[in-house]
């Protein structure tokens, strides 16, 4: 493969695989997303190839593994192309018949499609599923259309074109300026605008320059990120080479989880075929700009994936936090200002630079913007990945999309961010999903996870497995925070075993004013959050265990 | 270096630029207490018994005053409701490891705190990482260091390290505000020097 020097040569490029793909070939999409990939999708994968080659169909029908549909609840999903029949739960068994009635007789197998649980209706196209009918996909959808190690397939779908956009037709500051005026926040658990934090790192002083992506995703709960960059890695390094022209950086770091090689291994593809087409490493495009990629694993450990202590980790130290009273876009990795964000973060930049930040600006609330993707577990019928507006209420999420609480249950509460997150009760579902309202509440948004919590559930026995958690995973250095959450559990933990003694309550709230206000890093200062917000909406929990 | 003026509980300070605010206030005799900080090592943030309240703008937070940098007209109260509120509580939480330290009985006289608030835990290091820091920083063996995370985070001397190096220096002892330290060091001694000697002794 020649390398691409210019625009031009990229919408050859670009032609010439299209021109080579009949779009009404039939393709099988299989997905082999993290979820999928526990129900031993590969057998799935083998069945087909073996299938297509005993059927002597190479010619006639692609098979693509592809990254994760969000559909996890019901997977092996199989999807089949152009007429787009799911197939749910799919067994290695079925595949021949798959092939031999649906890819090659345009039949529907009445078995394998979805049934809904509770009105037991079916739906044999995936657009008909409620789960993706009440979707808005702005970045997952592409899962489905591509093979995470093909960069032909991302370039089929309109891959770097934005990228090309970017280098080649605007100015660095009008890069800064779009992605500023699209009002997208940051996706990892803060809600800080990007744009904002762009700009600190571009105008920081000092020529050295990092751009890193966040993809330690260690929030309980979380798949959404490994379901991005797994399944569309070239999503997010086009974001990225993106970002770093505006900040003015050369050289990037992807901080990736040690525990899914399948992870670093489409990464790692992306990041060598970027390159040999010429869109990673010198003159990118003909352009003049140079950018270099660096992948890191993480320590595995949760406070690891907090900014000041990933970039420790990526110096080589110990992942433990530092003040950030000067802040990383400043002074980050080896002192040198470093732009963070999270990987869906990064996916959102290319779509607002080919759509425009009026177009982006359209969607969402008036201070969230865009989409979020979502990962439901818990109490739900469907867990698994979904994407909606910001502004869909809570109530849709888990009733349209999540299909409501199994086994007739009533919910109880929606847990949002995982430890450092928050509940609200019920009372609440017509919530919109927004990063300040919800905030508000004492449940933000964190990275987008949401645990649905049915009537059975103990409240207090969340709290004691949230801190629990956070006891082994923060670094342990500041006072308030290892030693305010070790009390804080044992005082959870006597609580939930019905030991509770006059007083507690106020020592747990004393104790989450000090770690809050004087921990170090934001693992300490949030640790409480759950705490409080379940203090604040099932207080009689706790009392009822106090004698 | 630039000149920095600021306000340390209503008193003009003169500071330089890259200062702490911890550094002016000492240089202009205000104490702020502090049990993780030291001047021959890098400021650490661990222990947050320093913490003060800075405004900046009008807005007022918390922060720890060994890492916080000077700025021009930034007003600092190193004592007020809150800043002793999160004083006695941090006293409370290290004095159910140490309850015997005389610096801790000190300060706990000083900010009311109760030595008895929390159940004792066995372990009597607070964790201020002096000891760690010094061997780093200073006298560059690592012989002693953090190990394991959150709660279960502990100081180790490394045997292997330690058996050779510390006889003839021991200069972390003194630094340590409980006995742990020294404890720590006997209990690394009995258990695991003599393997780690007839180790390297085999060996030759
Ligand atoms: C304890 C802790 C853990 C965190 N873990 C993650 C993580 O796994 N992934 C992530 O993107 N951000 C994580 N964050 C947030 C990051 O510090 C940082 O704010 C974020 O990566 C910035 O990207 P964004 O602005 O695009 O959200 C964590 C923060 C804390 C305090
Ligand atoms: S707040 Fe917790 S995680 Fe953060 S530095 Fe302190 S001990 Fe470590
Ligand atoms: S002296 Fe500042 S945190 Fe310990």
């Amino acid at each position: 493969m020649p390398r691409i020097d210019s625009a031009a040569e990229l919408e050859e490029l670009r032609k010439g695989i299209l021109s080579k793909r009949d779009p009404n070939k039939p393709y099988i999409a299989i997905c082999a997303g993290m979820g999928c990939h526990g129900l031993s999708n590969d057998r799935i994968i083998t069945a087909f190839e073996e299938e297509v080659k005993k059927q002597d169909l190479k010619k006639k029908v692609d098979i693509r593994a592809t990254g994760c549909h969000g559909f996890c609840e019901k997977g092996p999903i199989v999807v089949i192309y152009p007429e787009q029949i799911c197939y749910v739960e799919v067994m290695p068994g079925d595949v021949p018949e798959i092939v031999s009635q649906t890819v090659l007789g345009k039949k529907v197998i009445d078995r394998l499609i979805y049934t809904d649980p509770n009105t037991g209706e079916k739906a044999a196209h995936q657009s008909e599923i409620p789960f993706y009918k009440n979707q808005m996909q702005h970045l997952i959808n592409n899962n489905t259309k591509i093979d995470p190690k093909s960069i032909d397939d991302y370039l089929a779908i309109g891959g770097y074109s934005a990228l090309s956009k970017a280098l080649l037709e605007m100015s660095p500051e009008q890069v800064l300026e779009e992605i500023k005026k699209s009002n997208l926040r940051g996706r990892g658990g803060g809600g800080f605008p990007a744009g904002k934090k762009w700009e600190t790192a571009r105008n920081a002083p000092g020529e050295e320059k990092y751009v890193i992506v966040n993809s330690h995703e260690g929030e309980l709960g979380a798949f959404m990120d490994r379901a991005i960059f797994m399944g569309n890695p070239h999503s997010v390094l086009e974001g990225l080479i993106i970002g770093a022209y505006a900040i003015g950086s050369h050289q990037g770091f992807i901080y990736t989880r040690h525990d899914t090689p399948q992870l670093k291994n489409n990464i790692d593809i992306a990041l060598a075929k970027a390159e040999e087409y010429g869109l990673l490493g010198e003159n990118i495009l003909g352009s003049g700009f140079n950018f270099n990629v660096e992948v890191h694993f993480d320590i595995g450990i949760f406070v690891s994936g907090e900014s000041s202590a990933l970039m420790k980790s990526i110096e080589g130290k110990n992942p433990e936090p530092r003040a950030k009273y000067i802040r990383t876009s400043v002074r980050g990795i080896w002192e040198k200002p470093s732009n963070l964000n999270n990987v869906e973060t990064w996916a959102n930049v290319p779509l607002i630079i080919n759509k425009g930040s009026e177009w982006y600006a359209s969607i969402g609330t008036e201070r969230s913007k865009g989409t979020k993707l979502i990962s439901l577990s818990g109490n739900i019928v469907n867990t698994g990945v979904a994407e909606v507006p910001f502004g869909t209420t809570i109530r849709e999420i888990i009733y349209d999309i999540g299909g409501g609480i199994p086994n007739g249950k009533k919910l109880k509460a929606v847990h949002f961010g995982g430890p450092m997150g928050g509940s609200i009760p019920e009372s609440y579902l017509d919530t919109p999903l927004d990063f300040d309202e919800l905030a508000e509440l004492g449940a933000p948004i964190g990275a987008g996870s949401m645990l649905v919590l049915d009537e059975d559930t103990n409240m207090v026995d969340v709290i004691r497995f949230f801190l629990d958690f956070l006891s082994n995973e923060s670094c342990g250095k500041c006072v308030p925070c290892r030693e305010g959450i070790r009390q804080m559990l044992k005082i959870v933990t006597n609580i939930s075993e019905g030991n509770g003694r006059e007083g507690d309550i106020q020592l747990l709230e004393e104790i989450s004013e000090v770690a809050a206000a004087a921990s170090l890093c934001a693992l300490g200062k949030t640790a409480s959050d759950p705490l409080l917000s379940t203090l604040r909406y099932f207080r009689d929990e706790y009392e009822a265990n106090i004698k | 270096m630039k000149e920095i003026l600021l306000q340390i509980d209503g008193k003009e300070v003169k500071a330089t630029e890259g200062m702490t605010v911890l550094e002016a206030a000492r240089s202009a005799d205000i104490f702020i207490p502090t049990l993780c900080y030291h001047e021959k090592l890098k400021p650490y943030g661990g222990c947050r018994i320093c913490t003060v309240e800075v405004e900046v703008r009008g807005w007022t937070r918390p922060v720890a005053a060994c890492l916080y940098p000077v700025e021009q007209d930034l007003k600092v109260r190193t004592r007020s409701e809150k800043v002793d509120r999160i004083r006695k509580m941090i006293l409370e939480l290290l004095l159910a490891h140490a309850p015997y330290s005389i610096e801790l009985q000190n300060l706990a006289q000083e900010y009311g705190a109760d030595k008895d608030r929390f159940e004792k835990e066995s372990s009597f290091c607070i964790l201020c990482g002096l000891c760690v820091r010094y061997c780093a920083e200073v006298k560059k063996k690592h012989a002693v260091g953090f190990v394991k995370s959150g709660a279960k985070r502990e100081i180790s001397f490394i045997p292997e390290i330690s058996s050779k190096e510390c006889w003839n220096c021991k200069e972390c002892f003194p630094l340590c505000g409980t006995s742990y330290l020294q404890a720590a060091f006997v209990l690394a001694e009995s258990l695991a020097f003599s393997s780690a000697s007839s180790k390297n002794a085999t060996e030759k």
